[in-house]
């Protein structure tokens, strides 16, 4: 049987694909943000995922305004780096695990969560630069990715509570899947940010530090968060954190938290990263 | 449209469901810059182009003017807008500065410095009390 046995938060800022893909990340700027993410690139060479769950949102680059799914699930058996306006980003083509993803599609329907199933998409980096915080500069990437991409961008997002909900469903999906699989699942987006208006460059830190400190022990503690203390505390795209409640979702109750690590900044945006290891 | 709890937060525009709707042209157009004719074209006769999108006269002069404020007010989004200030070869620091009025340098040194405090800046009332 497949089984979840880990999950990762990240922040997904393009800069940072930028950084990586021109050969700065010994730069002064960058190297102490760098530096946070080399125990998860050593612990995970050791336990490799034979798939992951990569919950991201899409920057108007698959998605306009002409289709908003609230929840998308990657159900082709690839996924071109997209074209963001400077052309595609120098990174491998990502690989899908068509069978898994289309399990997982008909399990959560049926468990009551409507996502919308795409057989066509490319990937903007709120999906690859996790993938290259986490694997660097592979000729291929390591493994297999399922892209489940999350509308934070024409507001409402769904609610803490609602992806929480979602999260334990793909749990449960994963877990009927007959395949011996070891299945990780990450989070990204956030921390603290806002890219508009006259409060632009907004960073909360001792929000992003109580929200990195209790999602592992406490996440209840954050669930019923509403979109109103996101937008004001963390900002107007600060509001991409629920998406770490997916994750969070589908790992169990108790979780060990491998690593931590918080950083600003990275252009705009306050960094943070966990590493949960599920426990019994 | 609607007053919305989200209104009192100050310098923040929440791209909701009524300001897609009113925007939908003006995105849509920055949408088309994802492709590299479409932006050839666009850089050799902006005014030329915009015509192809059935945008308000005000929301052609604030592309022109590259007036990040002024579009987000007639429903633009920022990561649609990106598209534009990519195509001009320029960063989401670039267009974050010129909409908080600050120069580049001046915005980046206050994200070295840990960013824009939530201090005095959750509400418009806040805001006022604090004179």
């Amino acid at each position: 049987m497949a089984s979840i046995y880990a999950g990762l938060t990240t922040s997904h800022v393009p800069a940072i694909g930028a950084a990586i893909d021109l050969g700065k990340t010994r730069d002064a700027y960058w190297r102490p943000m760098f530096d946070g993410y080399e125990f998860t690139k050593s612990w995970i060479k050791e336990h490799m995922p034979d798939v992951v769950i990569l919950v991201y949102n899409d920057h108007a680059s698959a998605f306009s305004l002409e289709i908003i799914p609230t929840f998308a699930l990657g159900c082709a058996e690839q996924f071109a780096p997209a074209d963001e306006g400077w052309g595609p980003r120098p990174v491998p083509v990502v690989q899908g695990h068509a069978e898994l993803a289309a399990h997982i599609a008909q399990s959560v329907i049926l468990d009551e969560f409507d996502l919308t199933i795409v057989n066509k998409m490319d990937v903007d980096h709120g999906l690859t630069v996790p993938l290259s915080l986490v694997f660097g500069q592979p000729a291929a990437w390591p493994c297999r990715i399922i892209p489940l991409a999350v509308n934070v961008v024409v507001y409402p997002a769904p609610t803490g509570h609602r992806c929480f909900n979602f999260g334990r469903a793909i749990a449960r999906a994963v877990d009927s899947y007959p395949e011996k699989l070891r299945v990780m699942i990450w989070g990204t987006g956030g921390m603290s940010h806002q890219l508009q208006g006259a409060r632009a460059g907004l960073i909360n830190q001792k929000f992003d530090h109580h929200y990195l400190d209790t999602i592992g022990p406490d996440p209840q503690a954050l669930v019923r968060m509403p979109h109103l203390e996101y937008l004001r505390e963390a900002g107007s795209e600060g509001i991409e954190l629920v998406m770490w409640l997916i994750m969070r979702g589908a790992l169990h109750e108790r979780v060990k938290v491998l690593h931590r690590f918080y950083h600003v900044p990275a252009s705009n945006t306050a960094v943070g990263h966990l590493l949960l290891e599920n426990q019994v | 449209m609607q007053p919305q709890d989200y209104d009192d937060i100050p310098g923040t525009t929440v791209f909701d469901a009524e300001r897609s709707r009113r925007g939908y042209h003006l995105n849509m157009f920055c949408m088309s810059l994802m492709k590299a004719d479409n932006r050839a074209a666009f850089k050799a006769n902006p005014v030329e182009f915009l015509q192809r999108f059935p945008m308000s006269a005000e929301q052609r002069e604030a592309v022109l003017k590259r007036d990040w404020n002024r579009m987000i007010e007639l429903g633009g989004n920022i990561y649609f807008m990106a598209k534009i200030f990519s195509a001009d070869g320029n960063s989401f620091q670039y267009a974050a500065a010129q909409m908080t009025g600050m120069s580049q340098e001046q915005y980046a040194q206050m994200m070295l410095s840990g960013g824009r405090s939530p201090e005095g800046n959750r509400s418009k009332s806040e805001g006022q009390d604090r004179g």
